[in-house]
């Protein structure tokens, strides 16, 4: 009964659905008590798909929302809760910038150094909040929130104090050494859309097949699902717990990559926004399914480029944030109502089908 | 019926044909209880025979189906425990409920904390309280240390302080000894006659029978969910008692065809496991169990008492103090549960809903749960989802689980089809060993038949089978050999041809076997 | 060791405090580094401080009805924007009470979430930081921009003081119009002799310059105690966080304490914003929190869970940061402070015959103080990071003594237990 799993997929999305909706309704009422008009708002924010140059900017601002919420996910999968994106990103940011501007290889090389660099970096700086909470169990919330401001810290001591270099154009920003052009991720299309859209596309397709085609991954459900029938049946868990936090922050050090691989060719500071606590939002409104994140962080990466239409017609652009925030509580006060209903129908289900069979036995 | 103006000075709880159903089961029937102020009164009865439901009726915690309760010669009825506490009635549960990191005052007065007009609480009004109701108890801690730093019988009396409190008159304890060594047994029943001489009553619930009759007055046996008899130390024996309690008849072994094969495939030495408090009372003591090919031997004894721990000491799941443990003479004392199971050990877990399923995971994923290492269900790393779900299917077929298919999420099943597919997973992986706790619990009698063969017919290919059950008709039915476990130890062997219900019944409530069989 | 174990609490604190000035008497002789225990160093400290501990409070209150508040940050920041919208429309103290309100009603939607509808408490708690970010920043734009003095993301000025004054006699205050004489201070400047010049220091830094919200926000802490401890609905609130089942059984109304309680730590957080906003500043900064929430939350754990533990670390986190505004020059000097505390942590490892706790400790020890000998100034990075290095080292550390509420952060629901 492949229907089945359908249904259920429906299920999921519905909850997904409602909780924008919920949030659209929400922000439409702020909208208007601060005296602006919702429908004009949501007329420009939702009229400017009409624009190629937004589509384009909405991959580009989804790619690295694709990671950033695998890393979440993969986390989620073993009850782990991985605030520490942004610090793991961080970090790898810093480390590819200078190890790439380094080196010298021949292009598909060189980039493919950095992006194992920056995977490496950030599976390091998330080992440690693993190793905290295996060996010492401190909980990864706190540790991973606290490691956050640590690489902050850090990263911006050791920019500079060793690796800034002026500017040759005379310009304000302070960047690393420059990556030569061998490590510079191709655009699609020029100066618009980064070729590392289709790497993030790649990192969902792997998330997908490692979690719930192998044997490794089944494991690493079946830990999170019930930690206590895994157990039994041999799996470790300190080393799930492991493996998982090292996966998680592999990813997380992609997340930068974009920017770095594909835009900006350097580490300056302001280069790591706020990817970590959007990655959270995009893999909860994903319900931390691969296909759901696809679609979630492209809404969230449209949200983020159309929201700029809004200052054109004297709104701020902030009520989209607003909108993130909202979404998130909406989908999982909802889902679990909504998951609470739908056990119930499924259970009623089976015990009507199996009336039926007894009937007919 | 009793004559109500003798009720009013006889008994100062009386309970008459208290029935309660729940879904699919009657857990009481039926019930008579008179107990009589004053007394210490013992509620006896193996797991299952519904002495815990009683007690919660008592207790407020639900509603009987049909009956009456009458207490101080008023008949009542308690919607909340609150009514009952209302009423004198307290009671001490098994598992204690304490807030580790209060106070021993802190926890005694919470929801009934002596304020003055601000909120402020009057320390002093409540120690003096709790000072004087220690002295009745004999109880010599000091009640601003935290709760953490007690120990279990420390703890107990926390918790009966609470209850009086309260005011409570009639004390209801819930297996009081089960975490308790044997000098921490005696301080509670001096505290206890201390009470009861102060005009108290208790009422405790027990399988420990030499407990039940050296320490109180009445004993009330429940058997099934209906009171059996009621009568007084001076009455019964040790034997008498435990036939009682575990009724007169007993199924007829059933003959098997095929012999009992010579190669050990499970062996236990000397195996000793510390308890959760480390330096008090082991948790297994000097175990010795062997199981051959081709044979099953069946653990008897009321839950709780090492069954659990033996499993998942075996299993892995646990670090033994000293001892052995060997499958098909391979010495396993120190491998990783992993892989002894890759070895040929299967496990069908006390618990199916925290140990052995995944509820929200469709019935082939179940059915895999902790088969990843099988060939047949994978190709290289990944899964073979054809594979496993025609494998699923299967196991689904041979065991009769009613399912409309296996897409089906587990908790959508009921509790007996659940326990069938653990059942057929744990079989259909072709293993050497089995430990098999409970295998037929929740399970329609039809059901029951089936998985029965399905063992006999494993065990007649050459299959151990460890089988641990309270359901006699079981043990009898599928033991070549019985051990009987009481309080961590191996307390007899026992022959089911032989095996009477009072020699049963004996072992597992404390008597030890003196020679060996 | 055996005398010292035999002071009541009172007096070990005492004699830990005076040991402790005169390392930094001796470290301020030696180093020259004056303002260490300047007053100016000591009530800045105290200015610092207030913020984090009132987010340290803040996690006190929701941990102890057992509820995991991430969301500190975001009610700080909602205290900010209320705090600064407050000062400016109205003046200052409504814009403390303006920011109190909208503090507590976010901490009740936390409490909805998680209560009600059984959301995980770190969810929600980020959601809280998401929502609190986008709407301050949104009605930063609605209300601040065009308006003179303030800006797309920042407030104009608010109005009114908030009663700051110097102590007469001690430092120097007021009387009527006569400018009493400035005894403290005297004593305070003579840096060659030891210990009295620090402790004048203290006692000035403590009795000068002063805000009444500061008074306010540091009486908070025996206040918090004395109703977690000696009141009926403290009794309870700790009660749920550390055993619900055990309250429930007893009567307890578990999910409305837990309702009051957020509130409260709603209520806290936000007057640690509007004190960033009113009081530290005059003017409400998009972003001014700057991660001070999650030292809070850190002070929360630093402290135990109890006030005056988050008294102490949000003292002990807030201090470097103080002397690094006073004059830069000062803060190697800590290193030595570090340096001294750890070789004296060695010997009373060393007499409980911990010897690779001991030798640990003097590594750090010499590590320290060569540090101090090597650089010339700490990087501000470092002391920015020392909160949430000391709390990471606290976490893994110091297990047993940590005694976190035992339930905090595990879902339950009233009613479905047994």
């Amino acid at each position: 009964m492949k229907n089945q799993r359908l249904q259920r997929m429906a299920v999921t999305s519905a909850s997904s659905l409602l909780a924008v909706f919920v949030a659209l309704c929400i922000c439409a009422v702020i909208l208007l008590i601060t005296g602006k008009d919702p429908i004009e708002a949501y007329r420009t924010l939702f009229g400017a798909a009409g624009d190629t140059k937004v589509l384009q900017g909405a991959l580009n601002r989804a790619t690295p929302l694709m990671i950033s919420a695998s890393a979440v996910a993969i986390g989620f999968k073993m009850n782990l809760f991985n605030i520490g994106v942004e610090g793991q990103m961080r970090i790898s940011l810093l480390a590819t910038a200078v190890a790439g501007a380094a080196i010298h290889l021949p292009a598909p090389l060189h980039v493919l150094f950095c992006l194992i660099v920056a995977m490496a970096t950030g599976a390091l700086w998330a080992a440690f909040a693993g190793w905290l909470k295996v060996k010492r169990g401190v909980n990864e919330v706190i540790s991973t929130i606290m490691l956050n401001f640590v690489a902050l810290s850090l990263v911006a001591w050791a920019f500079d104090s060793f690796f800034r270099v002026e500017s040759t154009t005379g310009s304000l920003l302070v960047k690393t050494k420059e990556l030569p052009t061998s490590a510079w991720f191709p655009d699609i299309v020029d100066r618009r859309l980064n070729g590392m859209f289709f790497v993030a596309v790649l990192v969902l397709i792997l998330f997908y097949v490692l979690v719930w085609k192998t044997k490794f991954g089944f494991q690493l459900r079946a830990s999170g699902a019930n930690p206590g029938a895994s157990r039994v049946t041999g799996v470790n868990p300190k080393r799930m717990i492991m493996i998982s936090m090292l996966l998680s922050g592999a990813l997380a050090g992609l997340v930068g990559m974009r920017s770095l691989l594909g835009d900006v060719h350097a580490y300056q500071n302001n280069l790591a926004e706020q990817q970590g606590f959007n990655g959270i939002a995009v893999a909860l409104l994903g319900r931390n399914h691969p296909l759901g994140i696809f679609i979630s962080a492209l809404l969230f990466g449209y949200l983020g480029e159309a929201s700029g239409r809004l200052q054109l017609i004297d709104i701020p652009k902030e009520i989209t944030t607003i909108m993130t925030g909202i979404i998130v509580l909406a989908v999982v006060i909802i889902n679990e109502a909504v998951k609470r209903w739908d056990d119930r129908r499924i259970q009623h289900k089976a015990a009507l089908a199996l009336e039926a069979v007894a009937v007919a036995a | 019926m009793t004559d109500n103006s003798q009720s009013n000075n006889q008994f100062v709880v009386e309970l008459h044909g208290i029935t309660k159903r729940f879904p699919g089961v009657i857990a009481n029937h039926d019930i008579e209880l008179l107990v009589r102020p004053g007394t210490i009164h013992a509620i006896v009865g193996e797991n299952g025979a519904g002495k815990s439901t009683l007690m919660k009726t008592l207790y407020g915690m639900h509603q009987p189906d049909e009956g009456t309760i009458t207490v101080n010669g008023n008949q009542v009825q308690f919607k909340t425990p609150t009514d009952a506490i209302a009423a004198g009635i307290g009671m001490v549960h098994q598992h204690f409920m304490l807030a580790d990191n209060l106070t021993i005052t802190e926890n005694i007065i919470l929801g009934d904390e002596p304020v003055d007009g601000r909120g402020r609480i009057k320390f002093k009004e409540a120690r003096e309280r709790i000072e004087t109701l220690m002295k009745s108890l004999g109880a010599t801690f000091d009640p601003n240390t935290n709760v953490s730093e007690l120990g279990v019988g420390q703890r107990q009396r926390v918790e009966i302080l609470k209850v009086l409190y309260r005011g409570a008159k009639i004390l209801i304890l819930d297996e009081p000894t089960a975490v308790l060594v044997p000098q921490e047994v005696d301080e509670l029943f001096a505290t206890l006659k201390r009470l009861v001489a102060d005009g108290a009553t208790v009422i405790f619930i027990s399988h420990k029978l030499d407990e039940v009759l050296a320490y109180c007055d009445e004993i009330t046996v429940i058997r099934q969910g209906t009171t059996v008899a009621r009568t007084t130390p001076s009455q019964v024996n040790r034997r008498s008692l435990a036939e009682l309690m575990v009724g007169s008849d007993l199924p007829d072994p059933s003959g098997r065809e095929t012999k009992v094969g010579t190669e050990i495939r499970l062996q236990v030495m000397s195996l000793n496991l510390t308890g959760e408090i480390v330096g008090a009372k082991l948790a297994l003591e000097d175990i010795n169990v062997a199981v051959h090919s081709g044979e099953i031997v069946g653990i008897a004894g009321v839950e709780g008492n090492g069954q659990f721990e033996l499993c998942e000491s075996i299993l892995g799941l646990r670090s033994i103090l000293s001892g052995s443990i060997s499958v098909c003479g391979q010495e396993l004392s120190h491998t990783e549960t992993r892989d002894r199971i890759n070895m040929g050990l299967s496990y069908i877990p006390f618990d199916r809903h925290r140990e052995g399923l995944l509820l929200d995971a469709p019935l082939w994923e179940n059915t895999f749960l902790g088969r990843e290492e099988n060939q047949s269900l994978t190709s290289g790393p990944f899964i073979s989802r054809n594979r496993i779900e025609a494998d699923s299917r299967s196991i689904i077929n041979r065991f009769g689980v009613l399912t409309p298919s296996e897409q089906v999420p587990a908790f959508a099943l009921s509790g007996g089809n659940q326990q069938k597919l653990v059942v057929g997973r744990e079989m259909a992986s072709d293993p050497k060993v089995l430990l098999a706790a409970h295998p037929t619990r929740g399970v329609d009698v039809g059901a029951q038949a089936a998985i029965w063969d399905e063992l006999r017919h494993a065990r007649d290919n050459g299959l151990g089978v460890l089988l641990i059950s309270a359901d006699l008709e079981e043990l009898i039915g599928l033991s070549d050999r019985i051990l009987v476990m009481f309080d961590g130890r191996v307390t007899a062997h026992l022959d089911p041809a032989t095996a009477t219900p009072e020699m049963l019944g004996t072992y597992m409530t404390g008597e030890v076997q003196g020679a060996a069989q | 060791m055996k005398f010292f174990k035999s002071l009541s609490t009172g007096q070990r604190t005492i004699a830990l405090s005076l040991g402790f000035m005169m390392v930094l008497s001796i470290v301020r002789l030696f180093t020259n580094a004056d303002d260490i225990t300047s007053s100016g160093t000591i009530s800045s400290t105290l200015r610092v401080a207030t913020p984090i501990l009132l987010a340290g409070l803040a996690g006190v209150w929701a941990e102890r009805v057992g509820i995991v508040n991430i969301g500190i940050e975001g009610m700080m920041i909602i205290g900010t924007w209320f705090g600064g919208y407050g000062a400016w429309k109205w003046g200052s103290w409504a814009g403390i009470a303006l920011a109190i309100v909208a503090g507590s009603l976010v901490g009740l939607l936390h409490a909805l979430a998680t209560v009600r509808f059984n959301v995980n408490h770190v969810v929600s708690g980020i959601a809280i930081n998401i929502l609190a970010a986008g709407t301050t920043e949104y009605l930063s734009i609605i209300f601040f921009k065009g308006q003179q003095g303030g800006g797309e993301s920042q407030s104009p000025a608010g109005k009114g003081g908030y009663g700051e004054f110097d102590m007469p006699f001690l430092s120097g205050g007021r009387i009527g119009s006569w400018r009493s004489p400035d005894m403290l201070g005297w004593i305070e400047k003579k840096h060659d002799l030891p210990l009295l010049p620090d402790l004048a220091g203290l006692l000035r830094g403590l009795v000068s310059d002063i805000y009444i919200p500061t008074i306010v926000a540091i009486a908070l802490v025996p206040i918090t105690a004395y109703i977690l401890w000696r009141t009926r609905f403290g009794l309870r609130v700790r009660s749920s966080g550390e055993s619900p089942q055990a309250g429930e059984s007893l009567g307890v109304p578990i999910n409305r304490l837990r309702y009051q309680a957020m509130a409260i730590s709603g209520g806290l957080a936000a007057f640690g914003g509007a004190y960033l906003s009113c009081v530290f500043t005059s003017t409400y900064r998009q972003g001014q929190t700057g991660g001070q929430g999650y030292i809070g939350l850190a002070t929360t754990i630093f402290g135990n869970w109890t006030p005056f533990g988050v008294f102490r670390g949000a003292i002990l986190f807030g201090f470097p940061s103080a002397l690094k505004f006073r004059d830069e020059k000062n803060v190697p000097a800590l290193l030595l402070v570090i340096a001294v505390i750890l070789i004296a942590a060695a010997i009373v490892s060393l007499l409980k015959n911990k010897q690779l706790l001991a030798s640990g400790l003097l590594i750090g020890a010499a590590v320290s103080a060569a540090t101090y000998f090597l650089v010339d100034e700490v990087p501000q990075e470092f002391v920015a990071a020392t909160p949430y290095i000391v709390t990471i080292l606290v976490l893994a550390g110091a297990r047993q003594q940590l005694r976190p509420p035992a339930h905090a952060g595990i879902a339950y629901r009233a009613g479905e237990n047994h």
